[in-house]
């Protein structure tokens, strides 16, 4: 798998059959079939916007994307053929990123919904002196009990 | 030296404490591009490739950081999200999301063609993928503007209706200066009543060249109230109308707080802008480079590294593309 590990096999053939020294030679046709699979993969997450699956929606958009970061980051990332410590690193530090969103978002879940039902104070103060008749501006503020 | 070469990682631990110059000095005039502290290019390239992924790794935490407050306020204010992604150009940003995988590709095969050693082709796949960013930024470009033209920002401004005279000025400095007192029309008591929206402070968009008069009859200064067929007009019809209304204030619709969603809007993609004109610069580096003929399959690290780079940016817009256009 990772031939970068096992130099002597890139310098036999540095040379002769045109392969690199180190790293490992991703086939053009790989690298087209990631990319044809990308495009149809935005093709694909256009079109689901337009279809009303609830909450669902911005779960399938997410899932896309992860398919599609996952494709650039195997192919032309070189991933694949990659030492093993360097998709840990990768891996690891997004784990911990979506550790960290998690917490943020369940402990922002345990306050009271919003303190303002209206406009925050600067906002209702720009809409008074600009556009008093704007119908987002009738929205004054009100703090919950 | 073979058994070096077959062996780097025994090697360079057994030898790892010897850093005589002359010990490894024929793989050292084999390869001119390898740094003396070095044993063998494996060695060289490997350690330049955990470099780079660790430096992947602190900008994935850096926009995941914003990343979270992107969750946090969407969990927040739902119908804010849900609203405002209809003022962004699917189209336009659509367009760059390919454009991107794209320049993507082309970043890839020039890595490929640097490995096999074709200077033209990794030349040219270097200048598409450099063209490939110039269109992302102009296309990223032309949003902005209307945006900001539109008064779809962040913080005040997002509240001072556009193409007002005032509408130019910078909203905090309105904030805190009394309301003007130009042709002053009292707000309409019961707006409700007539459905009808009156913005006082908003002349007539075609006469936003002429300032208001000072005395005289309510003329160019005053808002005339849009036809009921233009009210109507703003209603949503659909749940994804076609085009967004123009003035956003007018819309009511309107959720309060949706100022936050450009405000993220502007961070995040804005963040990734910077990492697309970086990438650029580093782009034009290897275009230079490679000109001057420094990459064959011996050494091409700073391709692959650049290479790594670029599609980290890719690897984020991937997720900004949904999160921020395609929100039903």
């Amino acid at each position: 798998m990772a031939h970068s590990s096992n130099p002597a096999h890139g310098t036999a053939h540095a040379h002769a059959g045109g392969h690199p020294l180190v790293g490992h030679l991703v086939p053009v046709s790989t690298l087209l079939f990631t990319a044809t699979g990308l495009l149809i993969l935005t093709v694909i997450t256009v079109a689901v916007r337009y279809i009303d699956i609830g909450e669902f929606n911005i779960w399938v958009a997410i899932g896309i994307a992860v398919v599609k970061a996952a494709l650039v980051a195997t192919f032309f990332m070189h991933l694949r053929w990659d030492r093993p410590f360097n998709v840990l690193v990768f891996v690891g530090c997004t784990l911990f990123v979506i550790l960290m969103m998690a917490f943020c978002v369940l402990d922002t879940g345990q306050y009271r919904a919003t303190q303002y039902t209206g406009n925050p104070p600067v906002a209702q103060q720009t809409l008074d002196a600009n556009a008093p008749g704007a119908p987002v501006a009738q929205r004054k503020e009100e703090i919950n009990p | 030296m073979t058994q070096i070469t077959a062996e780097p990682q025994t090697s360079g631990h057994a030898s790892g404490h010897g850093h005589a110059d002359d010990h490894h000095s024929g793989e050292h005039a084999k390869y001119p591009f390898l740094a003396h502290h070095f044993e063998t290019p494996a060695q060289q390239f490997d350690s330049a490739k955990l470099g780079m992924w660790l430096f992947l790794a602190t900008e994935v935490l850096f926009f995941g950081a914003l990343f979270v407050a992107y969750a946090v306020l969407r969990s927040r204010f739902p119908e804010v999200f849900s609203y405002a992604s209809h003022y962004l150009d699917t189209v336009m940003g659509g367009v760059n999301t390919c454009v991107l995988i794209v320049s993507s590709l082309t970043m890839a095969l020039a890595v490929y063609f640097a490995q096999r050693g074709k200077k033209f082709a990794l030349v040219l796949c270097l200048w598409l993928t450099m063209g490939g960013a110039v269109g992302f930024l102009v296309i990223k470009y032309f949003e902005y503007t209307h945006k900001i033209h539109e008064n779809l920002v962040w913080g005040p401004s997002f509240y001072v209706p556009p193409h007002s005279p005032e509408g130019e000025v910078e909203a905090s400095v309105l904030a805190k200066a009394p309301a003007p007192a130009v042709n002053p029309v009292p707000a309409p008591t019961d707006p409700s009543a007539t459905g009808l929206v009156s913005l006082a402070a908003r002349p007539p968009a075609d006469a936003s060249a002429i300032k208001p008069a000072q005395s005289g009859p309510k003329g160019l200064g005053v808002w005339s109230a849009p036809t009921a067929a233009a009210a109507a007009a703003m209603e949503p019809q659909d749940p994804i109308p076609a085009e967004a209304p123009s003035d956003h204030l007018a819309d009511p619709e309107l959720p309060p707080n949706t100022h936050l969603f450009f405000a993220i809007y502007y961070a995040m993609t804005g963040l990734h802008g910077i990492h697309v004109v970086v990438g650029m610069i580093v782009i034009g580096m290897l275009i230079f480079r490679a000109t001057r003929g420094d990459f064959g399959p011996n050494y091409y690290t700073p391709v692959d590294l650049v290479g790594l780079y670029w599609h980290i940016v890719d690897l984020v817009w991937i997720f900004l593309f949904p999160l921020f256009y395609l929100i039903h």
